[in-house]
């Protein structure tokens, strides 16, 4: 009796584990999405304290399309690739880029927002090309694309101070602990929005780098549908209308 | 489905796990020295010193004991800049540490220097001892005595705390494990392996302070 009860709790347990996860947020009609809280415009907090952004929005838009509530995470970049690999989250929305390291552990479905990176700073800074950044400091987020991407360009006495999350990384670029920060287009214009004193300005672009949904491996149902609703927003026009919202930007032609 | 373990991707980065491992080592070291020099100072102006400065002492402790140490750091390191004070990533860590400790060890000695008997500051005064003498070889011997097990306890905290200073960062050993956590996404591994070394440190010290205290106290 003891030993039937137990080999069914073991089954109810394990089934879970194997089902594609597109089957189970349906059948919990929930999808939970992994989003930034600490980059806007992808994801911030509102006045209201409220997650808001094109993220955000994405999400909500793939729950209505599927059916099913959007429930919307934090995280940050250092741990949005665990929480999805750990299913706390079934996608991640997180102004993700793709690069090889990326897709040994998790799969990305097509590109849903434009975006590039570089390294900037303020108008006095003499800077052109990665070579010049010798002797610089230069802020940049850990574990986030561009910062990957500036370890391999940066020279030897250039010194790059990684950060855990955007927060801190722009915290340290407004309080001029560090001379240039290398990071994305939107956060560029943010900070110049709010501080004029230290508005900074392009020198170089790291990685031309459109936003990708990150999803766990081996989930080819889920894969297929994320990918089908990003096809009929584009077509539609939904996503055009994001990217003005938020990027204040057209989505460039051929996206 | 059983996770598999793979420490053999931390290999490669055995560089910069060892490095972090230093700056931690060394931090904590400087930390602790200063902040007990910090601590041993501010009992003695509380107890001895004018009122003006027990009360700037007692400011001191309060602002410091009551705010959380991450918050310390990020004043510091990202605040005190617009204040015109800019200090690198490793010196806003060791100042950060040192004025933490500083304030624990104040109210800490200072209970040891309480308890050490009115009488004995008294025989030592009447055989034409300084101020200084009696504080140091009369209430400071017995003080340090005393609370020694409380104060070896709040090093440890201070060093086991130490690992926040990643979020500046400092490149500490957290920062090391971060950092290959973020290249090759073994976060098991890497920060199993980082809680093992702070847990083998943090009994290395336990140790030290242990034998250190068995030398300095030994009973004649």
């Amino acid at each position: 009796m003891l030993a039937a009860a137990f080999a069914l709790a073991v089954a109810a347990l394990a089934t879970p584990a194997h089902a594609d996860g597109l089957e189970s947020i349906m059948a919990a009609k929930v999808i939970k999405v992994a989003v930034p809280q600490d980059f806007a415009p992808f994801g911030s907090a509102g006045l209201d304290l409220k997650p808001q952004g094109y993220d955000i929005d994405m999400g909500n838009l793939i729950a209505k399309a599927l059916g099913v509530k959007a429930e919307i995470i934090a995280v940050t970049s250092a741990n949005r690739i665990p929480y999805l690999q750990t299913h706390k989250a079934d996608i991640v929305i997180s102004s993700l880029g793709k690069n090889a390291e990326r897709e040994k552990v998790i799969d990305f479905s097509a590109a849903y927002a434009p975006f590039f990176s570089g390294v900037f700073g303020t108008k006095d800074i003499k800077v052109a090309t990665a070579d010049d950044l010798k002797g610089k400091t230069i802020g940049a987020t850990r574990g986030a694309i561009e910062e990957q991407e500036l370890t391999k360009l940066a020279p030897a006495d250039a010194t790059i101070k990684r950060f855990e999350d955007n927060n801190a990384t722009i915290a340290a670029f407004v309080s001029g602990q560090v001379d240039l920060v290398a990071t994305g287009n939107t956060v560029a214009a943010a900070i110049a929005e709010k501080v004029p004193a230290r508005a900074p300005t392009l020198k170089f672009v790291i990685k031309d780098s459109p936003c990708y949904i990150g999803l766990n491996k081996e989930e080819p149902q889920l894969l297929a549908k994320v990918n089908d609703i990003i096809a009929q927003a584009k077509a539609s026009g939904e996503l055009g209308k994001l990217s003005e919202k938020w990027l204040k930007a057209p989505l460039p032609p051929g996206f | 489905m059983l996770y598999k373990l793979q420490f053999g991707e931390l290999l490669s980065y055995w560089d910069v796990l060892l490095w972090g491992l230093v700056f931690t080592l060394v931090l904590t070291a400087v930390s602790t020295v200063a902040g007990i020099a910090v601590g041993t100072a501010g009992a003695s102006a509380r107890t001895f010193g004018p009122k003006w400065l027990g009360g700037v002492v007692a400011a001191y402790v309060v602002l410091i004991r009551n705010t959380p140490f991450i918050v310390q750091l990020f004043f510091i390191f990202f605040g005190l800049p617009a204040a015109g004070l800019k200090l690198s990533e490793s010196t806003a860590a060791f100042l950060a540490m040192t004025i933490n400790l500083g304030a624990y060890s104040t109210e800490i000695i200072r209970a040891g220097i309480e308890a050490v008997p009115k009488g004995h500051i008294e025989a030592g005064v009447s055989l034409a001892m300084t101020k200084w003498e009696v504080l140091r070889h009369i209430v400071l011997k017995q003080a340090f005595q005393k609370v020694y097990p409380a104060l070896s306890s709040q090093i440890i905290i201070v060093m086991l705390g130490s690992a926040v200073v990643s979020q500046i960062s400092a490149q500490d050993l957290t920062y090391a494990a971060n950092f290959v956590a973020s290249r090759n996404f073994r976060n098991f591994e890497v920060y199993l392996l980082a809680a093992l070394v702070y847990l083998l440190l943090a009994m290395l010290m336990r140790s030290l302070l242990r034998g250190l205290g068995r030398i300095l106290f030994k009973a004649k």
